[in-house]
């Protein structure tokens, strides 16, 4: 053990959180057994009065120093309980974690905070409870205030603080403390929109600085803004683990396929006319997964049919992360034309007034009574930016060329 | 052992920061504050002095046993506090725990450093009462303090015993009350060591009242109404001829402290999980 140990010490220096083989399993009582009836009933019964829940299977990564790692996952997958065993509020059942210097989870923000204290009497508090000695925090009291921009509430008590100042003085402690690791779980969207900019200003500054944050996040557009490694934890295992894009795409594609309303069969695909050769988003002519905020971009569609179908019956969906459509081409009332059996290329030319998110391109087949989804998730991309802007609520303007007439 | 954890400089900001929110808050929102910790006991002490010492007659054998009555209920009031406060510390800190990973022993001993706190405001007029009603107060009264160290140690140990239990068993709260009632009618507070002698008989008398020394809060209670107030109030080293049978209480505070702190630190890993 102690060979493989110093085998490793020279790849191992710059790692900052190392995992190994973790596992965790959780005792859910089935009853309420906190109550000593019911314990020495069961105990007479021979009842276990649980169930155990494995929660993370076999969990083993690296964390570099000066990493901005992501870790994402659907609820329930394990990842807070990870986040938990990283920052030693849980002990594993097997496996190993260690981190090479000071580690400030982030749970949940301002915890500890009393209502009753001043503002900083809370930050000298929540610094205690962080394990900060009375000296770091006075060094980064000003910072802290100075960040939360609350420098004539801190002698108030906190119960006098609204909820979106609490909110800014607990974030600003967490961004502000000095660890060596950073621990985040879903803490990014709060505060108004000026001190969300100011949140996105800190990450990049501190990705500049090469600092070393572990951020758990449902937001895909922060793992591929700021992340420059990320992992993907399904039902407790490491599913993939890599470039954050690949992740944030692994992730999104886990989604497909599980939401489905009733007017989509993909099992009549095959009763369709139509078949999809390919299709690509386009911005300058070029093949783009990267979309800047209203850069305009085209649809590219090339399919086969071997009757002759009507324009309109093929229909491209544009649909958000969240599975929300955004708006489907071509928009209902335009001119359509019939088009003879053979290969066909359209393209649809759209004004970009996409928010900031994933999205992805299902293609439909629609025969004026039925819809049939041929291509569920074709196509993936990325409109970079804030995550700020409405959603549109109309088609964009398009225009439409078939066959490259 | 995983107590001395809690001497590093992290746990010691942690420590204090926690004992004086505590205090700051305590009587927050109260019309007379600090005043409480106070004329709280003063007014209990009334009862029972008009109780016992009134119409009852207890003590009428023992100098200034109205002095002795106070000291023992402040004794006895900082270890039903420290082992209320302890027991529930670990549950009410829970949020905390299920978020920041820190030395688990802090919120037991911060509830007992609370309740010393209490103790020494309380003591100051328990000195004060013993001025006004004459006692000379000699050299051997600083022995108070090895004496209130042991409090301190067997109070803690319980804690850690019922803060760790509290959270598995929550039904140890009410259970605990009736043990601490039982507790304080079984220790010589409001009655003097003499009156069980006299009450039992020849027999049984002597006997028992010297067994009821063994108890460790008996013994404490005993000791600093000896060295404080009177020497003729009863203890445990005159009691007995073999001072192995002597040194039995203050065993038991320190096994009771070794295992309630073996016993936290065995459990205190899960704790996260279970509140």
């Amino acid at each position: 053990m102690t060979d493989t140990v110093q085998n490793n010490r020279n790849a191992a220096d710059d790692v900052a959180l190392s995992v190994r083989n973790v596992s965790k399993s959780f005792k859910l009582p089935t009853d309420r057994t906190n109550s000593l009836k019911v314990s020495i009933l069961n105990w007479i019964h021979g009842i276990r009065g649980y169930r155990v829940q494995e929660v993370l299977k076999d969990i083993s990564f690296d964390v570099h120093k000066g990493d901005f790692f992501g870790i994402v996952g659907k609820n329930g997958s394990g990842k807070s309980t990870l986040l938990k065993i990283v920052s030693q509020i849980y002990s594993p059942d097997s496996g190993s974690v260690e981190s090479d210097g000071k580690l400030v989870p982030f749970i949940e923000l301002g915890v500890g905070f009393n209502p009753e204290l001043t503002g900083r009497e809370n930050v000298y508090l929540n610094g205690a409870m962080l394990g900060f000695t009375n000296d770091e925090i006075d060094a980064m009291y000003d910072d802290i205030v100075d960040f939360a921009e609350l420098h004539d509430f801190m002698e108030q008590k906190l119960k006098n603080y609204s909820s979106g100042m609490q909110v800014r003085l607990a974030f600003s402690v967490a961004i502000k403390s000095q660890g060596d690791i950073l621990v985040l779980d879903e803490v990014l969207a709060v505060g108004d929109e000026a001190f969300q900019k100011k949140c996105q200003d800190y990450f990049f500054e501190a990705k500049r600085q090469k600092k070393t944050i572990i951020l758990v996040t449902h937001s895909m557009g922060d793992v591929r803004r700021y992340c420059n490694r990320a992992m993907f934890i399904q039902d407790g295992h490491v599913a993939q683990i890599g470039d954050p894009d690949e992740i944030a795409d692994a992730y999104s594609n886990s989604f497909l396929g599980t939401v489905r309303s009733d007017n989509e069969h993909p099992e009549g695909a095959s009763e369709t006319a139509i078949k999809l050769d390919s299709i690509k988003v386009l911005a300058d002519g070029e093949e783009q997964k990267y979309l800047d905020k209203y850069e305009d971009f085209d649809i590219e569609v090339v399919f086969s049919n071997d009757q002759p179908v009507e324009s309109s019956a093929l229909r491209v969906d544009v649909v958000d992360g969240r599975g929300w459509l955004a708006f489907s081409l071509p928009e209902r009332g335009t001119a359509a034309q019939v088009l003879q059996p053979g290969q066909h290329r359209i393209v649809y030319r759209v004004q970009n007034t996409l928010a900031f998110g994933d999205f992805h391109v299902d293609v439909a087949f629609d025969n004026g009574v039925k819809r049939f989804i041929i291509a569920p998730g074709a196509y993936q991309f990325h409109m970079r930016g804030y995550a700020v802007a409405a959603m549109p609520l109309t088609v964009p303007p398009t225009t439409v060329v078939i066959d490259g007439v | 052992m995983r107590i001395f954890e809690i001497f590093t400089e992290k746990n010691r900001v942690l420590l204090k920061a926690m004992v004086s929110t505590d205090f700051k808050l305590r009587y927050q929102q109260s019309f007379l504050g600090y005043i409480w910790s106070v004329l709280k006991p003063l007014l209990l002490f009334s009862v029972m002095y008009m109780v016992f010492v009134r119409f009852l007659k207890f003590g009428a054998d023992v100098p200034h046993f109205s002095v002795g009555l106070l000291l023992g209920i402040t004794m006895w009031n900082f270890f039903a506090e420290t082992t209320a406060g302890a027991m529930g510390s670990v549950v009410s800190h829970g949020d905390l725990m299920r978020k920041i990973n820190f030395s688990k022993f802090v919120v037991v001993i911060s509830s007992a450093l609370s309740a010393l706190i209490n103790f020494a405001i309380n003591f100051v007029v328990v000195l004060i009462f013993a001025l006004i009603n004459g006692v000379q107060i000699s050299w051997s009264a600083l022995l108070i303090i090895p004496l209130t160290l042991e409090l301190f140690v067997i109070s803690l140990g319980v804690g850690f015993f019922l803060g760790a239990l509290y959270v598995t068993f929550r039904d140890l709260s009410p259970i605990w009350e009736v043990v601490m009632q039982a507790g304080f009618y079984a220790t010589p507070i409001i009655y003097p060591v003499s009156l069980v002698a006299t009450n039992l008989g020849p027999h049984y008398g002597p006997l028992l009242s010297r067994l009821i020394l063994l108890n460790p809060l008996a013994q404490i209670v005993q000791d600093a109404r000896h060295v404080l107030i009177a020497p003729e109030n009863p203890t445990i080293w005159e009691s007995f001829s073999n001072p192995l049978i002597s040194m039995i209480p203050v065993l038991l505070c320190i096994l009771i402290f070794i295992g309630g702190v073996s016993y936290f630190s065995s459990k205190s890993k899960n704790f996260a999980e279970l509140v």
